[in-house]
């Protein structure tokens, strides 16, 4: 076998592997996450800590039955899960979890995930509308008006940090902000002090919108379960429900570790020792958890708050934030 | 030259094999579909594919902007659209006419010549060597340089449109 198809076939398998392994923990943490801020213990009867709970949850989704409710169109109904998941899995192949652990280093990789990361939408469309159910297409809907909106802030926030590092190449981003947490993006002191204001803005905007994004909460619209029963995946059955959420993870990993590259130096050490692979996972599940505190802590908010959040404050504050960077960047 | 399947080459040549296939098949999709929102997937389908062969003319940036453009904004507004008018899906379109069929037959012929006429007798440039650079660099000096006019006019034509269908939105409603 020729040495380059097995580095790819090696990467395929790995990547499909840590989405996989990821989802499970994540569940896992999840649950446990909301147990003690609720003052709960959480899952705790399958394997320590309840570690196997998700695995035994897995296992149950995928012996149930694919269930395809009458009048859905059936073609659309049964590609929509897998559309979540094949964007899901593309855009890990440049993301660099280490200077040498990256599936492939692309000059436009902030530019692939972006991209990669729109057809989420067109298979959560998909979805709603193949499953015949009119929850689902209401869910459906407002899943993409609010991914819309929060799309043209999340773009243009990214836009000043490519203005900042002068690339889109993950890989140098992170090779940037090398020598503690001073040269980090989201508080340069060492690079421009005129960013120091800035880049923690940016870093907000940025953060907000993945959440939103990714359809977590407090911007769960999509899935108000007491509204809309589940949201687009109310008539997923079995692993078809499974491949959602296994997607849904997946996405929130790539949002947080976006941010992490972006703003807080990736792979790179705080204190400029040790730089490696688990600097980056620590400060992406760390970047989860916060993710997860703020779902259980807020309340889901209104339809016309989320949109008029992004329309009337993140969008105008981005703008700015953009013409600002431009300044300063010629300034300092 | 035929590399084997097993090296590198040949394996790249089957991806660029299944994206010709995935655009074919998809404009099929979109033109044959009877149900609208299954030609749209038909088009996403296709577009995909046409995205896959911008990355195989070592042009990942255009490749990224067809994915980012006309699979994440355009089939989305498309979709969507159909959702709010929900047109009835089992609608027949118009009775199938045999002069009509050959008519349109005889024109796609002649198009479809015409095309490969062009593209044959064409002066193509050369591909250029550069893989992975070049291509981004050299599209943003052009938009601001020798086509900064075109760009600006373009942008005037969203805006116009833009305004547009506010306009027009603003009508429907009632003043509350």
């Amino acid at each position: 076998m020729n040495p380059e198809i097995v580095r790819v076939l090696g990467y395929i398998v790995a990547i499909i592997a840590f989405v996989a392994l990821n989802a499970a923990m994540l569940v896992w943490m999840e649950r446990k996450v909301a147990g003690h801020i609720q003052r709960r213990i959480g899952p705790k009867e399958v394997g320590p800590f309840g570690l196997l709970q998700s695995f035994a949850d897995g296992i149950k989704l995928m012996t149930k039955q694919l269930i395809v409710p009458e009048g859905a169109d059936v073609p659309l109904f049964k590609v929509a899960p897998m559309l979540v998941m094949i964007p899901a899995v593309m855009c890990f192949v440049t993301i660099p979890f280490s200077e040498q652990l990256a599936a492939r280093n692309i000059n436009v990789g902030l530019l692939l995930i972006f991209a990669i990361a729109s057809i989420n939408v067109f298979a959560l469309l998909l979805g709603g509308w193949a499953s015949h159910n009119k929850y689902a297409v209401i869910s459906a809907a407002r899943a993409v008006s609010q991914n819309v909106a929060y799309e043209i802030p999340m773009l243009i926030t990214a836009i000043t940090v490519v203005m900042f590092t002068g690339t889109m190449n993950l890989n140098e981003i992170v090779m940037g902000q090398a020598g503690g947490f001073w040269h980090w993006n989201i508080l340069p002191i060492a690079k421009n002090i005129g960013m120091v204001v800035l880049m923690p803005v940016s870093f907000l905007i940025f953060f907000i919108c993945s959440m939103a994004e990714t359809n977590r909460a407090p911007f769960d619209l999509g899935e108000a379960e007491s509204e809309l029963v589940a949201g687009f995946h109310t008539e997923y059955s079995g692993m078809g429900f499974g491949l959602f959420f296994l997607g849904e993870y997946a996405n929130v990993f790539i949002g947080c570790s976006l941010a992490v590259i972006l703003f807080l130096g990736g792979w790179q050490c705080p204190f400029g020792l040790f730089p490696g692979v688990h600097w980056f996972l620590l400060k992406v599940y760390f970047l989860i958890f916060v993710v997860m505190w703020a779902r259980w802590t807020f309340p889901r908010t209104t339809f016309y708050g989320l949109l008029n959040l992004s329309w009337k404050i993140l969008i105008p504050v981005s703008l700015f934030n953009l013409v600002l960077t431009g300044a300063f960047i010629k300034v300092f | 030259m035929n590399p084997p399947i097993s090296s590198a080459e040949g394996l790249a040549g089957l991806v660029f094999l299944v994206m010709l296939a995935a655009t074919g098949f998809g404009a099929l999709i979109a033109v044959n579909a009877e149900r609208t929102i299954r030609a749209v997937a038909g088009l996403a389908l296709c577009f995909v594919g046409v995205a896959g062969i911008y990355y195989f003319l070592q042009s990942p940036f255009v490749a990224l902007m067809e994915l980012l453009i006309y699979v994440g904004a355009v089939c989305v507004v498309l979709v969507f659209a159909v959702m709010l008018a929900e047109p009835r899906p089992e609608q027949q379109v118009g009775k199938r006419n045999a002069i009509v069929g050959g008519l349109s037959f005889l024109s796609a012929s002649l198009l479809t010549w015409g095309l490969v006429a062009l593209a044959n007798g064409a002066a193509w440039c050369k591909a250029p060597m550069r893989i992975n650079e070049g291509s981004m660099r050299d599209l943003g000096q052009s938009l601001l340089t020798t086509y900064s006019m075109v760009f600006e006019l373009v942008s005037v034509v969203l805006l116009v449109a833009i305004i547009g269908s506010l306009v027009l939105g603003r009508a429907g409603r009632s003043k509350a």
